[in-house]
């Protein structure tokens, strides 16, 4: 005699009928604005003996014929962190930090205009938005890359716009556009019960959403703020195909001053990707804790 | 304004229609308010009894009608707001304080910023109306800290702050605890032998007849019947108000 699975154990569980999920307190089956921070957060020693042994077992299988050994890259590597870091990687870092400060600040207004009950400010603020928020990054840093001359000039000053500026700008138009909705869902996650209490007190619009919405929230957005911030620091990489000189064209121009060989590669990149972790994990765990501790009270 | 003397109705909304898109919640509503008077409007949910009092202060507009709050035509595109909600003060079932403020703040707040007083005579004012309500010694209080009844006091002292002429009190007790319903009822009782004009929409019959001057009773967006709650409960006329009553009583 067969045994019938039983559906949702034994077997896939298959209905057509409307099936409730369950019920998940943090909201991970609708839409997660953390997912990139939760992820980095929960990375644990497991994930770190795996890249371990990626990155210490892998080369000596692909290149055992070779006679550059694997020592030797590493002490290659060793030789270049002082330079990789100091050089790169802070550039990286600086370029994160400019790039978020302009986005942060054009993408509030965004925010607040897409909010706005005047449609000529609301919709093209709303256009902007989904615009630079759907586009590939590396698309929109080749074209403010092309687009914007080598230099400027303002009132007989010329201003150079080095390749690095131009990739700050490249930058901030994606978290312009992700912080404009961070701020837009802030404001109104905030219950509508606010708005009219604050109007039935006579309070005007901007009075009701300076004094009142946005402190309620302000703190609301700095979780998803954060997160941003994390996913754009990984993102700096992508100015070296700018010509910027950031951690990862250092890395390889090291590469081609240590002759190129194969074995190199893991090392000096794995060395970018543990850095970058190393940076990033720390303010995944905050925003992870600040979002919990936000979560409960109100 | 100029023309409005207090002989006059202080409310007075006449056939006032509102729809929703396709749903027409009022059909034609009219009422008068005097000053100092108390009136209840009760009756079924989704009667638009709310969508009314929502109406007085325009956090509702209306497709047809006039609703004069001390002579002033309230949906006149070229009203001032902010002048007719100095005038109107309203309470909501949800309480809607403000969570980052403590109690004592949340009543300051608008005579402050909006009636731009000094801050010495508001708090003097905030810190009597706190009393007023029973709630010395919760000045400091966050809203989360305090029970649905208290809020809902809180609420209606912060409503008074901006001294208003008449006050809206829409379900006030429809979302607290039984125990605490009462004490919020004794707080409007309050304020109604004050000579407060009010306009209530409530369930409690008990106290509507109580408190009220007149009631009125809404049911598909008519008014089907109003009297003085004396011969509204005991000697209803109309079946559909019969019917209402006698499932409630």
């Amino acid at each position: 005699m067969t045994r019938r699975a039983i559906p949702g154990i034994g077997a896939a569980a298959s209905t057509d009928l409307a099936v409730l999920k369950p019920f998940d307190p943090a909201g991970r089956t609708v839409h997660d604005e953390l997912l990139f921070s939760r992820f980095v957060a929960r990375l644990d020693w497991r994930h770190a003996a795996l890249f371990a042994l990626v990155v210490l077992v892998y080369p000596t299988l692909a290149y055992a014929q070779s006679r550059y050994t694997y020592g030797e890259a590493f002490a290659a590597l060793w030789k270049w962190i002082p330079f990789l870091v100091t050089q790169g990687f802070l550039f990286n870092i600086l370029i994160s930090f400019f790039a978020m400060a302009i986005g942060t600040a054009v993408g509030i207004i965004l925010g607040l205009m897409q909010i706005s009950p005047t449609s000529a400010i609301r919709l093209p603020a709303i256009f902007i938005t989904q615009l630079f928020r759907n586009s590939p990054w590396l698309v929109l840093l080749f074209i403010v890359l092309l687009a914007f001359p080598f230099e400027i000039e303002l009132f007989g000053l010329v201003i150079p716009l080095p390749a690095w500026m131009k990739a700050v700008f490249g930058l901030s138009l994606p978290i312009m556009a992700n912080i404009s909705e961070v701020v837009r869902g802030a404001i109104q996650s905030v219950p509508s019960g606010q708005w009219e209490a604050a109007e039935s007190l006579a309070f005007s619009r901007r009075q009701t959403l300076f004094e009142i919405i946005l402190p309620q929230c302000f703190k609301r957005m700095i979780p998803p703020w954060m997160n941003w911030y994390a996913i754009l620091t990984m993102a700096t990489p992508l100015c070296s195909l700018l010509g910027v000189d950031e951690i990862i064209n250092l890395s390889r121009q090291a590469i081609e001053a240590e002759d190129n060989h194969p074995e190199l590669l893991v090392p000096f990149f794995g060395f970018a990707l543990l850095i970058f972790f190393a940076y990033c994990y720390p303010i995944a765990r905050f925003t992870i804790a600040l979002e919990r501790r936000y979560a409960v009270k109100l | 304004m100029a023309d409005w003397t207090p002989e006059q109705p202080l409310v007075s909304v006449r056939d006032v229609h509102k729809s929703f898109g396709e749903l027409e919640v009022l059909k034609g509503v009219s009422l008068d308010v005097m000053k100092g008077e108390v009136i209840c409007i009760i009756g079924p949910s989704g009667s638009g009894k709310s969508t009314l009092i929502r109406c007085i202060n325009a956090l509702n507009d209306i497709q047809k009608g006039s609703i004069l709050v001390e002579g002033q035509e309230v949906h006149d595109p070229d009203l001032d707001k902010l002048e007719l909600r100095k005038k109107v003060g309203m309470v909501f079932q949800q309480y809607n304080l403000f969570p980052h403020k403590t109690a004592l703040e949340n009543i300051m707040m608008a005579p402050l910023k909006v009636l731009k007083e000094p801050k010495s005579e508001v708090e003097k004012r905030a810190r009597s109306l706190l009393a007023k309500v029973r709630l010395d010694g919760k000045e400091d209080s966050y809203p989360g800290e305090l029970s649905g009844g208290q809020q809902q006091r809180v609420a209606i002292a912060r409503s008074l702050a901006m001294q208003p002429d008449v006050m809206l009190f829409d379900e006030v007790t429809a979302a607290l605890d039984p125990e605490t319903v009462k004490e919020v009822l004794v707080t409007i009782k309050d304020l109604a032998q004050d000579g407060m004009t009010c306009i209530l929409v409530t369930h409690e019959m008990g106290f509507a007849r109580e408190v009220a001057d007149h009631i009125y009773f809404t049911d598909r967006g008519v008014i089907v019947e109003h009297g003085p709650p004396a011969t509204f409960f005991d000697d209803a006329k109309d079946p559909r108000t019969k019917e209402f009553l006698s499932q409630i009583l």
